[in-house]
């Protein structure tokens, strides 16, 4: 189950013909897949996708009724495999997942599907996780769609503009036998909006009619000569087939007056920050009248060629607004106009910026530049960028940094808190990190990890070190990324490669970082999915024999302990500590309406928290950095002598103990104490309660 | 430029506290209200506690559809809500709050960033500054503790945070349209509308910090805390040693030497654990309900050396070295205790630790602190004589020792060493100001590096 609960949104995916339906982007497209009658859903969750695959994942009742067939791939790969359904049959399909890293992982399949191509209308949507609030490496999912050949969807961030994208965008698949990317940013995912609903439309061809009747063709299975014929097939008769949907459909829209001297061109994803910047230089209105040319690429992969010389002829110059680099668009344009011998100048990267993402604020600096240079420009304005009228008052240094970080009561810190302190005894390790929150052990005031090459790499990422006699490398490895990869590429390249480094699993319960999804390993019973299977269990299969699961990672001494037996064990080959407790965040969601409804029901229930004396508390802060739980925080030192600020434990804490182990393992003050709350006392408690406040009462 | 109908408003808070809800209810009320609302915002990692931004925009309702953006351009916003006063900060700093424009809503209270908890000493940002810079920036400024109202009206933070929008009068529903809004969602609804109703009231109630404790203040403060923590001869021997000192190195010596005097052992610890209103303070800060049973579990770990640091000098100094009890009991003293003190066993055994106290002084840890204590105080007259501000330095020093165990003996070395650096730094002219330096290096060093590296420098 997911850290979110989307039976609201599920009842909304029901909505029929000239309803309207209200929310997020990525639960519209949701509405607007099954509205084109899809017949199979896969992929991976992460931001900003994860909604996607957990309002399917809540609607299997309403899937089972329309005969759709939906899948929580085991990776990208998986999810793109699948699109292997579209191939053959009339089977529309889709997936989804968080790009660019998982069109990484996913590209094998993808490059296979786009070279067959398909029978059924396949859409891949990424979540294109770039700019603010991004988590990976910045790179552009667009070089996929280039070099595998499959067509990039812009839409304009609206909720009508990307419902119809998905409803064209399977009809553009189809008419060119090409899968489809639809690339949706982030924002553009969260977006609230509205659009009026279609029926639904259950798939005429399911994936059970094609698994009865199968069908076969060589030609379509990449393997020569095949493979030959693919790549011919795709220049000479899927590409102009593309071409010709994208023009026939209009896909691609014009704004503002239809001839200037100078315009621009825009990727849709973009073109609400763009009328934004316009409309502050009072060169557009709200509606996207704007007082120049603009050509919106709704697909910004093909490019239409006669579009952009229609678009172009008579210009003098052109400014193409695309973000992201290498600027393939860019390019592209230039290499259009010189065939057809325009002398249009084509303006993008030299004034804007190369990297980073496209906010109001840059456009409006680039706007300004650009006008500025095509002074002759027939635009009725003085040209001038938004600017915040008054000069800054505070700097960067007055304001902290707020990295991310481990949720209150995580049971990955006192992990990391146990590999500190080994690291104290032994030295430093070198640590190859992973995806997923552990990752924020690299973060103050850990500061643990060298490298993070990917999801469920943490154990290949050490592996260059194998042979050396010197100090094992530690790996750290998630259950999401385990399950993803890790336990072939990691553990088994170890076992085979006759590591000697130590892995640890963090084995929470669910895929965490992503939103709280089930996995394999889960604990949690689940009704269309089989859990329960254990990481260790998985690893000892594939040849570990050193391995010890620990049920309880709030313990750090054991710990600590494990961890030092794992370093310093005479034994060789690849050492596995399952770290096994349940996701906090998760964890407080699940028992939290269960404890109040225990204490509203009057039964006996206890509630830990920690505190700390402030009289005792010496206001070294050595606790903190030993866990930075948010609600282990300080306050204003209450003694009148004193002026260093005292730890302080607020109301967030969940009495997850780590506090007081720490201060046990490391002999800090001992202002820590964990109070049990007692709800609804029985007999017992009361007459107890009793006898001792009477007799200590006395004894004071 | 055309008619602006547009209604921006950017949210700025931290992961968890209910920054989503506040957009949601936003979204509610403009939607109720005849406006077209689009909002987002970029959550991925920073919903586990880093900062996220949400982004609304209100439009009035027409039949086409209106191109909105989706992020927030500086000169632009209407209404920026922080949830946090650094959070305020940065939203500043990104060119969202605007004279021309912006009502700025944020609460004053802090959630502290790692970099500041985790300082070894000092580390806080300045909060006046981000509030001046707010009274200066903002058209409007609204400010106060919304943390605290929430607190006391047992609601989140975003109920009350909508209430201080609605006050404001920044956008065009009047106090009804919001409340119905929160009735709608139908979660928490009546500890919500009480949120709401103290942010709509939107004042502090906090009463404004003691002010600093004079020189008087500070000896008064001491002579109590040594009355109680050992006895009035005790307290008197405190103003004693206080005698030859005057003025501004007066009241520093005063401090440290009332702390220093009070150390932390065995005997203290137990007397403050069993105190009478320390129950009451624990109660207070769980938010436990009147009579409400509640049990205590101490965090403690009595090593071998507190133990030789309660017998008497020569027993302890010779049991700390070794020796064959040392090898056979030690170990037992090595894990730590998890103490009741709210049973009758755990509270009689703190109970006769902390009568020991009246033996404290002829224990093996007082012989060495008072020892250490002496020292001090002839090291700063030493200095009073020659280097005024030396001196003053030389007594600031002592908040060099803190914690316990492994942290106390770091800060003991880091003592150590800046108060002797002090012999090779006399001649100069400037050593009050290299010994002020060498003293604030020791005090943000963890583990001591810092410190002996500024040392080599100065030799």
């Amino acid at each position: 189950m997911a850290e979110r609960s989307f039976k609201a949104e599920v009842e909304q995916l029901r909505l029929s013909a000239g309803q309207e339906f209200r929310g997020e982007g990525i639960l519209a497209v949701t509405k607007a897949l099954l509205q084109a009658g899809v017949a199979y859903v896969g992929g991976y969750q992460g931001a900003p996708i994860s909604h996607l695959m957990d309002v399917f994942a809540d609607a299997a009742d309403l899937l089972k009724e329309l005969g759709v067939h939906f899948e929580t791939s085991a990776s990208e790969a998986a999810a793109a495999a699948m699109c292997a359904a579209s191939v053959n049959y009339p089977l529309r399909g889709a997936v989804a997942w968080k790009s660019v890293v998982g069109t990484n992982v996913a590209s094998d399949a993808l490059s296979n599907v786009a070279s067959g191509g398909v029978t059924g209308g396949v859409m891949v949507i990424v979540g294109e996780d770039y700019g603010e609030g991004s988590s990976i490496m910045q790179e552009r999912t667009h070089a996929f769609a280039m070099k595998s050949q499959m067509w990039l969807l812009d839409p304009r961030p609206n909720l009508p503009s990307i419902v119809g994208m998905v409803e064209k965008g399977f009809e553009l698949s189809e008419a060119s036998h090409t899968p489809v990317m639809l690339e949706l940013r982030v924002r553009a995912c969260h977006v609230h909006g509205r659009f009026i609903a279609k029926d639904n439309v259950p798939p005429r061809f399911t994936v059970q009619h094609a698994a009865n009747d199968p069908v076969r063709d060589t030609e379509r299975i990449v393997l020569p000569p095949a493979n030959f014929l693919h790549e011919r097939e795709k220049i000479e008769s899927r590409w102009p087939a593309a071409v010709r949907f994208v023009q026939d459909n209009k896909l691609n829209e014009h704004f503002g007056p239809k001839d200037g001297e100078i315009g621009i061109i825009v990727q849709g994803g973009l073109f609400n920050t763009l009328n934004r910047a316009l409309e502050l230089m009072d060169l557009s209105d709200v509606y996207g009248n704007a007082k120049l040319p603009v050509y919106v690429l709704n697909v910004t992969y093909p490019l239409i060629p006669d579009e952009v010389r229609d678009f172009c002829a008579g210009k003098r110059a052109v400014l193409i607004v695309e973000e992201g680099q290498p600027e393939f668009i860019e390019h592209e344009l230039n290499t259009i106009l010189r065939r057809a011998d325009l002398q249009t100048r084509i303006v993008g990267k030299e004034i804007l910026p190369r990297a980073g993402e496209y906010t109001a604020q840059v456009l409006g600096d680039g706007l300004a530049k650009f006008l500025g240079t095509e002074k002759q420009a027939a635009v009725p304005v003085s040209a001038s960028a938004p600017r915040p009228p008054s000069a800054p008052v505070l700097t960067a240094l007055d304001v902290p940094q707020r990295p991310a970080g481990f949720c209150t009561g995580c049971p990955e810190r006192p992990l990391f808190t146990a590999l500190k302190l080994v690291q104290r005894e032994l030295g430093q390790h070198h640590v190859s990190a992973d995806i997923g929150c552990h990752l924020f052990s690299i973060l103050p005031p850990f500061n643990i990890g060298n490298t993070t090459m990917g999801y469920g790499l943490g154990t290949a990422g050490a592996s260059a070190f194998r042979r050396q006699d010197g100090k094992r490398p530690i790996a750290v490895m998630g259950d999401g990324g385990f399950w993803h990869n890790g336990l072939t590429s990691g553990i088994g390249n170890a076992v085979f490669n006759r590591d000697d480094s130590l892995t640890i699993v963090v084995d929470n319960g669910y895929s965490a970082a992503t939103g709280g999804q089930d996995l394999l390993s889960s604990d949690a019973a689940n009704d269309n999915r089989s859990t329960r299977h254990a990481i260790e269990t998985a690893v000892r299969g594939i040849g570990v024999t050193w391995v010890k699961a620990i049920d309880d990672t709030y313990d750090v001494l054991r710990m600590r302990d494990t961890l030092r037996q794992a370093l310093t064990s005479k034994d060789r080959g690849p050492k596995v500590i399952v770290a096994q407790s349940e996701c906090m965040l998760n964890k407080q969601r699940r028992t939290r309406p269960l404890f109040a409804k225990a204490v509203k029901d009057g039964r006996r229930a206890i509630r830990e928290r920690f505190g700390v004396d402030a009289e005792t508390c010496t206001g070294d802060h050595a606790c903190i950095r030993l866990s930075g739980c948010p609600s282990l925080t300080i306050k204003p030192n209450p003694d009148p002598l004193k002026s260093d600020p005292v730890a302080h434990v607020d109301n967030s804490c969940v009495g997850c103990g780590l506090c007081g182990e720490v201060s046990h393992a490391e002999v800090l003050c001992p202002s820590f104490y964990k109070v049990q709350i007692v709800f609804n006392p029985n007999w017992w408690d009361r007459a107890t309660a009793a006898v001792r406040a009477r007799v200590i009462g006395w004894l004071r | 430029m055309t008619e602006r109908n547009r209604l921006t408003i950017a949210i700025l808070a931290l992961g968890g506290q209910g920054g989503g809800v506040l957009a949601d209810w936003l979204t509610a009320l403009g939607e109720a209200g005849g406006y077209f609302a689009q909002a987002t915002s970029v959550p991925g990692v920073a919903q586990r506690t880093g900062s996220t931004v949400y982004y609304l925009e209100l439009f009035p309702l027409a039949d086409k559809q209106p191109v909105l953006a989706l992020m927030p351009a500086p000169g632009d916003v209407d209404v920026v809500v922080a949830a946090e006063l650094m959070e305020a900060g940065r939203a500043m700093l990104r060119g969202f709050v605007t004279g021309d424009r912006t009502t700025l809503i944020a609460s004053t209270h802090r959630i502290y960033a790692i970099a500041e908890k985790s300082a070894v000493s000092g580390g806080l940002a300045d909060g006046s500054k981000v509030l001046e810079a707010a009274h200066r920036s903002a058209k409007a400024f609204i400010g106060f503790d919304m943390d605290a109202a929430a607190q006391r009206t047992g609601s989140a933070i975003s109920a009350v945070m909508l209430g201080a929008i609605a006050a404001s009068g920044a956008l065009p529903f009047g106090r009804e349209a919001y409340e119905d809004t929160i009735r709608r969602s139908g979660i928490a609804v009546e500890a919500n509308l009480k949120g709401f109703a103290a942010g709509f009231e939107g004042r502090d109630e906090a009463p404004p910090p003691a002010p600093a404790l004079d020189v008087d203040g500070i000896i008064a403060e001491g002579m109590r805390r040594l009355n109680e923590y050992q006895d009035a001869e005790y307290a008197a021997l405190y103003v004693e040693r206080l005698k030859p000192f005057e003025g501004k190195l007066r009241r520093e010596v005063a401090r440290g030497l009332a702390l220093w005097m009070a150390y932390e052992d065995v005997m203290r610890v137990a007397q403050q654990k069993i105190r009478a209103r320390r129950m009451d303070e624990v109660r207070a800060q769980v938010n436990a309900g009147p009579g409400q049973i509640l049990h205590i579990v101490e965090y403690m770990h009595p090593r071998w050396q507190e133990l030789c640091d309660t017998l008497p000098a020569k027993l302890g100094a010779r049991l700390e070295r070794g020796g064959a009890l040392k090898r056979i009991f030690a170990p037992m003293f090595e894990r730590g205790r998890h103490v009741r003190t709210n049973s009758v066993t755990w509270f009689l055994v703190l109970r006769l630790l902390a009568s020991r106290r009246r033996a404290r002084r002829g224990t093996w840890r007082y012989a060495q602190e008072n020892a250490r204590i002496e020292r001090w105080l002839a090291l700063v007259r030493e200095a009073a004589q020659s280097d005024y501000e030396c001196a003053i330095e030389l007594a600031k020093c002592q908040n060099l020792i803190k914690g316990y165990g492994e942290t106390q003996a770091r800060g003991l070395r880091k003592f150590v060493d800046v108060t002797q650096s002090w012999q090779m730094l006399r001649s100069r002219p400037d050593a009050a100001r290299l010994l002020r330096s060498l003293r604030e290096t020791a005090l943000r060093d963890e583990d001591g590096t810092a410190t002996a590296e500024a040392m080599r420098k100065l030799a």
